[in-house]
């Protein structure tokens, strides 16, 4: 059984108990344990069941590797699934449930699927689901849903409490890994006087050095460990950060950390993840190197664990993972975990090395303990079923003939190591085959590179394919001192600090325990535990002709699970090397992606939710509207009323009450999202001239023109009112969205093509607050206010003025977007509050009546003006809007007008703009297209037109429309079919609306003459 | 009596930060050539400082002149004194190919104040907010988090910081997000 | 996620500070040009494969277009420079051709 050691543990404080409940049972344990040694402490060995079989299994691993012991950490809007307990570090109420398994973790209905393991293959999904295709939606789709997916997840309904935040610097060197090897880069670089950040995954400095021993500078590691993080501490030019993990190395020396704040004390204020988003000017990866399994049956059984990690177990927490436990190897190694158990007081029944001659210098130490030792052994079974209760031992050659059945509570396995190329790797760093370690190193002349072309990362000690102790810090060293040298800073003199460790004897590659497996052990010997995949499903794949690793990676789903393979990489490709007959580089590794390990979505988005996740702008009457009735429109990131409801009212009727107090009286609409853009000099009016489509350059001053833009292609991108303030310069009005990026256009032809031209732009859009008074009481209500002389003769229609009206600073444009009599006046944002509340004030004995967007494009429909975005979309051109009276003919050039002359351009094929009245005045779907006789390519209905703009009109009392429609301004009065709202494009029903084409401008005003936009007739 | 009403209308936020939206404030937008005597005779006579070197505030008293472009200048100046101000400028200006507009009503200013300033500032913005990237006296024009905006380091503990007025209640939301207690970082400020 | 040195400001901004234009030192054809040309001009990309010229606007910064020179395979930036010109600045040819001998791009290239 496992169990809580009498004494020991680097991490623990035993005068700490810790209670937290598992699968809601009560647990203590100790501060410093993770849940997995503290689960370990109290005997609870299994964590879990496997996704696919449903497997018992326990922990195999120590650190970020861990594939099994997955669990659901906390409840409610704080639950959070695939959390790794060997990562976990427990806290007071801590709440973990495990994963895959009903109803019980013991007792799971799931398990029945290992029974059937034979009928579920590598790529069985392919296999299974092919036929019949009327299987899918409701047999396939709802079976592999269900069984799909790691752990549960979160509530739909569940909001995350916790905060989160980013945190952006510039770095010199940035040294990821706080073991040994980057300490000493640390240390290195950091002596130059560069900037340095070191950052550790774990709560802990120092690495897997202080338990696997030796000494450095005649300290112990952990007394080593000490007194450099001190001596870096006292650096002023040094960072360090535990707990937070380098994600992932990116471009131009990005580099993303992954700070984990307050996992460990959830009550404690404060963000609970924190995302470094880093450049650096040198990275050094120093990430150490992770233990490989054994290939053999059952080494999945809970018990069987890395050989690193029993032994981490033991000294780092305290905690004895079996009472009898057999170590199994195919290096020197393994043989500390034996050596660290027996000095343990625990029971070590046999150390079996797959090696023909053994080990050197530390197998003959465990032998010095007493400690049994079979050369050439291996595993040919492990025996049990939730827990171990022994090992089937064999000849590492040959077939798997038990020679002899040794009983055991647990089992410490070790293939050997394999370095952590992922950093390395992640920018496009190569690696080359080590033969004699059996792994792939960073291939130090072919690194990612930066920005000057040059190496902008180093892989250092372990993760360099450097082991030893003292290679290692000689590796770091180096590394070091290059990273502070590629910043710019000359390396300080000083030796790298002398180590001593045992020298080790080569391990042997053992990709198969044993040799000569046959089938039965092979579909028992996992290489991929959290995706379940085994010796034989590689082999299976690589027979069915899978022979790129990434195509036997996706059909086998080896290294896809949430641990990506950190365990079964190398195991699986060896076993596809060798069922391909081709050595191991040849077959090469998959791609190694960011993050090293997941990461979470709310360290991502960061400060980016609630009020923070976009930002929303505001008019400067944006609190009147919220307190008076309005619903929302975004319109960019701006928010504009909709409509403007009253009690009992729902908001279409608001809509025609708003229209109709505007058509009969007053109605006051907040334009000032109206995008406003200054165009000043001597050749304002040349470069006016080539952005719109119409002369601008003629324009008088004190005058307006509704003008188009379109860009080089043709098509039409914004529109609006150009007013001429004076000789050399003009006003530009944009759309609403428009306002930023027909700025950026301006200054875009400004500074890369006419950059000879005299004109200065300036965004003023902000700077004014702009208000429409509109309808027939638009005038008198403007005299009331006094101050200015807005008169017919004073003010005539597309003309403006400046001065003081009622006290405010105001320019006055008298231009309409409906057709009633309407004024536009701009006043200095600071005081758009105030003048709106005037207004409303003195325009109470009119109605005055607010008006939201909605109003807005109804009396603009009824108008037949066009609005961007909707008859417009990117592929429409002024023409198909009939708008060849705002094109200038007299004009050479302007932007667009080549494109325009293109044959398509010119098609009379090109559908064109019309207005649609339904027959019996419903309003038709937005979007529905109008059927034409006949089938397309694809057996679809033919169409010859589509409506862009449709409402109901309450002027005219039936539903208006405008639309694009083949041949339309020559069809007036006939009739179509509109696809109505559930339309099937392939079947043979069909639902259909009749318009008739009608002209677009549907609605002239009760007496008198209309407003429009247009500066000649239509 | 007039109601001038700037942004947030002097909104306040205690954290790790002081976090204060300033009242209305005069700005004007010059453009010219740099180069030309004239402009920058104008400009400096009526800022009465000296023309800012690029990316570089020149301050004295109540007006200060920011570097934004390589053709761009802001001049602050008391809100009362823009309007007449930026005339003034056009006028003198009409000589030369050049742009002063009043500008006042468009940002919305904040004033940042604290220690822990480059710390939250770093949460913000993708610029390399350290002493020897972000010296004070320069004006820096970023990212905070979605919008645009400038910091101006004022002093060892205080900058001054503008954005566009539609989003500054985004802005204040965002630096009270990350001055909020218990947030340190300890990073520029760690020592 | 690349930096460039804006060389209008002089600040080394991050790709987030930046909105991208497409490729640089594209001729403008309009009217009276015939239909080759101005498909070239309209259409036609070089989409290469390592040495490349492109526009950039320090969008969240001074707001200046300016071009740069980079691989886009390796990210390496040859060098950045301001918009007002038709070709690349000798300098940075110069320094393309010592690291990328023999490159072409359009018109133009190493000497031969």
């Amino acid at each position: 059984m496992s169990r809580r050691l009498p004494e020991g543990g680097r991490f623990t404080d035993r005068s700490q108990r810790i209670g937290f409940t598992f699968n809601g049972r009560s647990f203590q344990g100790f501060a410093g344990d993770t849940l997995a040694s503290a689960l370990l402490g109290s005997n609870q060995v299994l964590m879990g069941r496997s996704f696919k079989y449903h497997r018992p299994r326990g922990v195999v691993a120590s650190g970020v590797e861990e594939p099994n012991a997955l669990v659901g950490l906390g409840s409610g809007d704080r639950f959070e699934p695939d959390q790794r307990a060997t990562t976990t570090e427990i806290f007071p109420g801590l709440e973990a449930t495990s994963q895959n398994h009903w109803p019980s973790l013991e007792r799971d209905v799931g398990a029945i699927n290992d029974k059937l393991a034979r009928f579920l293959p590598a790529g069985f999904y392919y296999k299974t689901f092919l036929a019949p295709v009327s299987f899918w939606k409701h047999v396939y789709e709802p079976f592999i849903r269900r069984s799909a997916g790691l752990g549960k997840a979160p509530d739909a309904e569940a909001r995350d409490p916790d905060t989160y935040e980013h945190f952006n610097v510039t770095t010199d060197v940035l040294v990821v890994g706080g073991g040994v090897a980057g300490l000493q880069a640390a240390k290195a670089a950091a002596d130059s006087g560069a900037q340095v950040l070191l950052m550790e995954q774990t709560a802990h400095w120092g690495g897997r050095a202080p338990v696997d021993g030796g000494t450095i500078e005649g300290l112990d590691p952990e007394a080593w460990v000490s007194r450099t993080v001190a001596a870096l501490e006292a650096m002023p030019n040094v960072r360090l950060r535990l707990r937070c993990m380098g994600a992932g190395i990116y471009d131009h020396g990005y580099a993303l950390g992954y700070e984990r704040v307050g996992d460990h004390r959830p009550e404690a204020d404060g963000p609970r993840h924190r995302l470094w988003r880093i450049r650096a000017g040198h990275i050094v990866s120093a990430t150490g190197a992770l233990e490989r399994p054994l290939s053999f049956a059952g080494n999945d059984l809970p018990g069987v664990m890395l050989a690193s990690a029993v032994r981490d177990y033991v000294v780092n927490w305290g905690v004895a993972p079996g009472d009898r436990t057999v170590v199994v190897t195919n290096n020197d190694d393994a043989y500390r975990t034996a050596i660290a158990l027996k000095k343990a007081g625990l029971k070590v029944p046999a150390v079996l090395d797959a090696r023909q001659h053994g080990g050197g210098a530390l197998m003959q130490e465990a032998r010095e303990l007493g400690i049994r030792v079979e050369q050439g052994w291996a595993v040919a079974k492990v025996k049990g079923g939730a827990s171990v209760t022994g090992v089937a031992a064999c000849l590492q050659i040959g077939s798997g003939v038990v020679m002899e059945e040794i009983a055991c509570d647990a089992v410490a396995m070790s293939g050997g190591w394999s370095p952590v190329v992922h950093l390395w790797s992640h920018c496009g760093g190569k690696l080359r085959w080590d033969a004699e370690g059996a792994f792939f190193r960073p291939d130090p002349a072919r690194p990612a590179t930066g920005a000057d072309g040059q190496p902008m990362i180093s892989a250092a000690g372990a993760a360099n394919g450097f082991g030893g102790l003292k290679d290692a810090l000689e590796d770091a060293d180096r590394a070091g001192k290059f990273a502070c040298q590629r910043a710019g800073f000359k390396p300080a003199e000083g030796g790298v600090p002398q180590a001593d460790l045992p020298a080790e004897a080569p391990l042997a590659p053992v990709w198969l325990m044993p040799a000569g497996a046959g089938p039965e052990l092979r579909m028992k010997a996992w290489l991929d535990y959290q995706n379940d995949v085994k010796v034989s499903d590689v082999q299976l794949a690589a027979r069915e002709g899978y022979q790129s690793v990434e195509h036997a990676k996706r059909y086998t789903t080896l290294g896809m699970a949430t641990d990506q393979g950190k365990l079964s990489n190398i195991n699986g490709l060896a076993i596809l090397s060798d069922a391909l007959d081709q050595p191991i580089p040849q077959t090469g590794t998959t791609t190694f992606r960011p993050p090293y390990t997941p990461i979470s979505f709310g360290a991502i988005s960061g400060e980016a939710k609630g009020s923070l996740f976009q930002p929303l702008r505001r008019t400067p009457m944006h609190a009147w509207h919220e307190g008076n009735g309005a619903s929302w429109e975004p319109v960019g990131h701006w928010r504009r009323p909709y409509t403007y409801t009253q009690p009992g009212e729902d908001k279409h009727q608001a809509v025609v009450r708003e229209i109709n107090a505007t058509r009969e009286s007053l109605g006051i609409l907040d334009a000032s999202t109206l995008g406003k853009i200054l165009v000043k000099g001597p050749d304002a009016g040349r470069f006016l001239d080539m952005l719109y489509t119409n002369m601008m350059s003629s324009l008088k001053v004190g005058r307006c023109r509704y003008g188009l833009m379109c860009n080089e292609n043709g098509f039409l991108i914004d529109d609006g009112v150009v007013v001429r303030l004076s000789e050399d310069s003009f006003l530009c009005h944009t759309t609403t969205g428009g306002a930023d990026s027909i700025h950026a256009h301006m200054e875009d032809w400004l500074q890369c093509e006419w950059w000879d031209w005299k004109v200065w732009t300036a965004n003023l859009t902000e700077q004014y607050a702009q208000i429409a008074v509109v309808g027939p009481n638009a005038r008198n209500l403007l005299e009331t206010l006094g101050g200015l002389d807005l008169s017919k003769e004073a003010l005539p229609f597309m003309g403006w003025t400046e001065g003081t009206l009622g006290g405010f600073p105001v320019r006055v444009y008298r231009i309409s977007f409906s057709g009633e009599l309407s004024f536009e006046i701009a006043v200095p944002a600071n005081r758009g509050r105030e003048l709106w509340d005037a207004l409303i004030d003195a325009g109470r004995d009119f109605g005055i009546t607010p008006y939201g967007t909605e109003a807005l494009h109804v009396m603009r429909a009824e108008k037949g003006f066009i609005m961007i975005g909707d008859e417009s979309d990117g592929s429409v051109i002024p023409q198909d809007l009939g708008l060849d009276w705002a094109i200038s003919k007299k004009k050479d050039d302007y932007l667009g007008k080549r494109a325009q002359q293109r044959s398509n351009m010119r098609s009379p094929e090109r559908w064109k703009l019309v207005g649609l009245e339904t027959l019996d005045g419903s309003v038709l779907p937005d979007g529905a297209y109008a059927l034409a006789e006949g089938q397309t390519a694809n057996h679809q209905h033919a169409t010859q037109g589509r409506v862009t703009s449709t409402y109901h009109s309450p002027t005219l009392g039936r539903g208006i429309a405008m639309g694009l429609v083949l041949h339309g301004p020559d069809r007036m009065g006939e009739v179509l079919e509109f696809t109505a709202e559930g339309f099937d494009p392939h079947g043979s029903d069909v639902a259909a609306v009749k318009a008739r084409i009608v002209t677009p401008v549907l609605f002239r005003p009760r007496g008198g003459k209309a407003e429009c936009l247009r500066s000649s007739p239509p | 009596m007039s109601e001038i009403i700037a942004p947030l209308n002097g909104a306040a936020f205690d954290g790790l930060l002081r976090v204060d939206a300033l009242g209305p404030q005069g700005q004007i937008t010059l453009r010219g050539d740099f180069a030309a005597p004239a402009f920058r005779d104008v400009v400096t006579e009526v800022a009465g400082t000296a023309f800012p070197e690029a990316r570089r505030v020149e301050a004295a008293g109540d007006r200060a002149l920011l570097w934004m472009s390589p053709d761009e200048l802001m001049l602050l100046l008391p809100y009362e004194a823009a309007t007449t101000t930026a005339a003034d400028l056009a006028q003198r200006l009409s000589g030369e190919h050049a742009l002063a507009v009043d500008v006042s009503d468009a940002r919305a200013h904040f004033r940042l104040r604290g220690a822990p300033l480059r710390d939250v500032l770093a949460k913000i913005t993708p610029a390399d907010v350290s002493p020897a990237a972000l010296p004070e006296g320069e004006l820096r024009r970023t990212r905070l988090a979605q919008i645009a905006a400038a910091v101006w380091l004022t002093g060892p503990q205080e900058a001054r910081l503008f954005c566009f007025r539609s989003v500054a209640q985004y802005a204040f939301d965002l630096l009270s997000t990350a001055a909020a207690p218990g947030s340190e970082v300890g990073y520029f400020d760690g020592r | 996620m690349l930096i460039l040195t804006c060389p209008c400001c002089g600040i080394a901004a991050d790709e987030t500070e930046l909105s991208p234009g497409g490729e640089a030192h594209l001729t403008r054809h309009g009217p009276g040009s015939g239909d080759t040309d101005f498909e070239d001009y309209l259409f036609n990309r070089e989409n290469a494969r390592g040495v490349h010229f492109e526009r950039w606007r320090h969008a969240h910064g001074c707001g200046k277009w300016f071009l740069a020179a980079r691989d886009t395979v390796t990210m390496q930036v040859f060098g950045t420079y301001p918009a007002q010109t038709t070709e690349p600045p000798q300098e940075i040819r110069d320094r393309i051709t010592k690291a990328r001998p023999g490159w072409r791009w359009r018109d133009f290239g190493a000497a031969e």
